[in-house]
């Protein structure tokens, strides 16, 4: 296939590779950042490259110096431990993601497949809540977490998202709606009752809609930042984006920590570039406008 | 053992054909009990989560409720303060700014990027490198952005007055606060925006262009007359979505205004409103009834989404 004409390729090519420099430089100048000493900031700032090269800002926001080295690489001697905070970021997007993805999937094969009364009113119920934003049950979700005495808790911070969300519901159903009947009657009369048609039949034949919502998920779960911030802002339940955040506050108004902050920014985006190396393909491919959330 | 199973299964299942003998596959089924199990999880978190929130929001509308004694009913006393606000309505034209800023340039950068790629390139490497700055939470968005365009020490600056431009001051300055807000943003949905498009025009049948080209129709014309008519549906969902989620923009504007300081009212965004009245003043009903109000907003602009989820499954599944 002919894509374009030859003469016209050059400037629509050099657009393309203008847009991917925009995309990438400000991850570049976060690393760069990262690994320059904060004692060259002020000299270095418009250098391309760090002149002497040091990893003492990742190792202190990880909370592997002593509290003087930290100070004396320009820390503000707070109390700060990203390992920590990594851990809680993986281990709230993981909880959410692989738990709302099974629960879903469960409830969205339920209202594709199996008959009961009023099955389209409920569906019907759980597919108007899409119309209510997130600010609205915030609220009183918050007061109810706290009430419950779960603040600060990683059951507090999962507990609105880790059973379900409408649209993994709808999406996952959407999805189930579409494999040909026959399979499933035919496992059926193998001798499996519901479940086992789900979990020997339903589940292996749905492996991509279920990683694509399990990654969306993920990524919505690792960028999550008011609800965590309000229900898990202690140490021990603090995930990245909200420890940013806090770090940004406790450095000096008039000089903040930037290296230290940009070494934390950068640890924030190694897991999902990660992600993005191990499944790209899969996530670049899935986004589409059935993919959309 | 599966034998005997089905077996039972068929006896089990036989007093439910009443009358007329059917074909088995025909054969009402009714799965309620195992039903109920396979929704028991998603409906607990539903009713409690979703369901049971909505009507406290609603009930916390009308009330006074400062999180520390029991809400007490006002009846529409919130809803009358609200009209009367000057901050309300402020909030609602500074996030307007903000998704006029926002959604033109994301729409149209991604389009001219979306066009560029599904007539040059199929990419993987390429799109999974575009798409890197949605993956990124926001905060650490604004943080990276914060320092970039930092009046003094900011890569930006130095360039700036390199080329003899002088100073900008972006988050710390009120004209400026929101436009930078609603630009950082554009960066990081750009790329997601594209890719969206982009799968869309995928959907249109190669051979248009084929015969377009034969016809010595050029680029610009294949884009117009074709392109852009074909692509009007996913076109209209992605710019409801896109919507959607501008006017929910709080992340960002609540690290530039901890962190970078000094805009202060200029970027008080109605999430933002949302959460001041809420969790700093602790004005839980007053706040309850501005987020209903924005969920009014909200929802309608999801019908329109549902709408056009529709139509465009219609016209190119």
């Amino acid at each position: 296939m002919r894509r374009i004409a030859n003469i016209g390729r050059l400037p629509a090519w050099a657009v393309l590779a203008v847009a991917l420099l925009l995309t990438l430089f400000p991850f570049y100048w976060m690393v760069r950042t990262a690994l320059t000493p904060a004692a060259d900031l002020y000299t270095d700032s418009g250098a391309l490259f760090p002149r002497h090269p040091t990893t003492v800002n990742f190792l202190r926001v990880l909370g592997l110096t002593t509290q003087e080295e930290a100070r004396a690489a320009g820390g503000s001697g707070a109390q700060i431990n990203f390992a920590r905070y990594l851990l809680n970021s993986v281990v709230y997007s993981g909880l959410i993601a692989t738990f709302q993805t099974f629960f879903c999937a469960m409830a969205g094969y339920a209202f594709a497949r199996l008959r009961f009364p009023g099955r389209e009113f409920v569906f019907g119920v759980v597919l108007a809540a899409l119309m209510v934003p997130p600010i609205f049950t915030l609220l009183p979700n918050f007061v109810l977490v706290k009430n419950l005495d779960l603040v600060n808790t990683f059951a507090g911070m999962v507990a609105p998202t880790i059973l379900m969300t409408p649209f993994a519901v709808f999406f996952l159903r959407q999805f189930f709606l579409s494999i040909p009947r026959d399979v499933e009657e035919a496992a059926r009369l193998d001798g499996n009752g519901p479940w086992g048609v789900f979990w020997r039949v339903v589940l292996p034949m749905s492996r991509g809609p279920l990683i694509t919502i399990g990654l969306t998920t993920t990524v919505w779960a690792w960028k999550d930042f008011l609800w965590p911030l309000l229900v898990g802002r202690e140490e021990q339940t603090r995930v990245l984006s909200v420890a940013l955040g806090v770090f940004l506050q406790q450095s000096p108004n008039t000089r903040p920590d930037w290296t230290g902050l940009m070494a934390g920014s950068t640890l924030s985006v190694l897991p999902v570039l990660l992600l993005l190396v191990l499944l790209g393909r899969r996530l670049v491919q899935s986004l589409n406008f059935s993919g959309i959330k | 053992m599966r034998t005997m199973r089905s077996a039972e299964r068929s006896q089990v299942a036989e007093p439910s054909v009443a009358g007329a003998p059917r074909r088995r596959r025909t054969r009402p089924r009714d799965d309620r009990r195992a039903a109920w199990i396979f929704l028991v999880p998603a409906l607990a978190g539903f009713v409690i989560f979703y369901g049971y929130p909505t009507v406290r929001g609603f009930w916390y509308s009308l009330t006074d409720y400062n999180l520390l004694t029991a809400p007490a009913y006002v009846g529409g006393d919130n809803y009358a303060q609200l009209v009367r606000d000057p901050q309300f309505w402020h909030s609602i034209a500074v996030t307007a700014y903000y998704v006029l800023i926002n959604i033109g340039s994301q729409l149209l950068l991604a389009l001219l990027l979306a066009a560029l790629m599904h007539r040059l390139t199929r990419s993987v490497v390429l799109r999974a490198m575009l798409l890197l700055p949605w993956l990124v939470p926001n905060v650490t968005v604004a943080l990276v952005w914060i320092w970039l365009l930092d009046a003094e020490l900011g890569f930006v600056n130095h360039v700036l007055r390199a080329l003899g431009l002088g100073t900008i001051g972006f988050f710390m300055s009120p004209d400026w606060a929101m436009p930078t807000i609603a630009m950082v943003n554009t960066w990081a949905y750009t790329g997601y925006t594209a890719l969206l498009l982009y799968a869309g025009m995928l959907q249109i049948p190669p051979h248009l262009y084929e015969s377009a080209a034969i016809d010595g129709a050029g680029e610009l014309r294949m884009f117009r007359s074709i392109t852009l008519p074909m692509l009007r549906p996913v076109l209209a969902l992605v710019l409801v979505v896109s919507l959607i989620g501008s006017f929910q923009i709080f992340d960002t504007v609540a690290v530039a205004d901890r962190g970078g300081g000094g805009a202060g009212s200029a970027v008080r965004v109605i999430y933002y409103f949302i959460y001041q009245q809420a969790f700093q003043y602790f004005h839980m009903g007053y706040a309850s009834a501005a987020a209903l109000m924005l969920a009014f907003v909200l929802g309608v602009l999801t019908v329109v989404q549902m709408r056009l989820l529709r139509a465009s499954r219609s016209d190119l599944a």
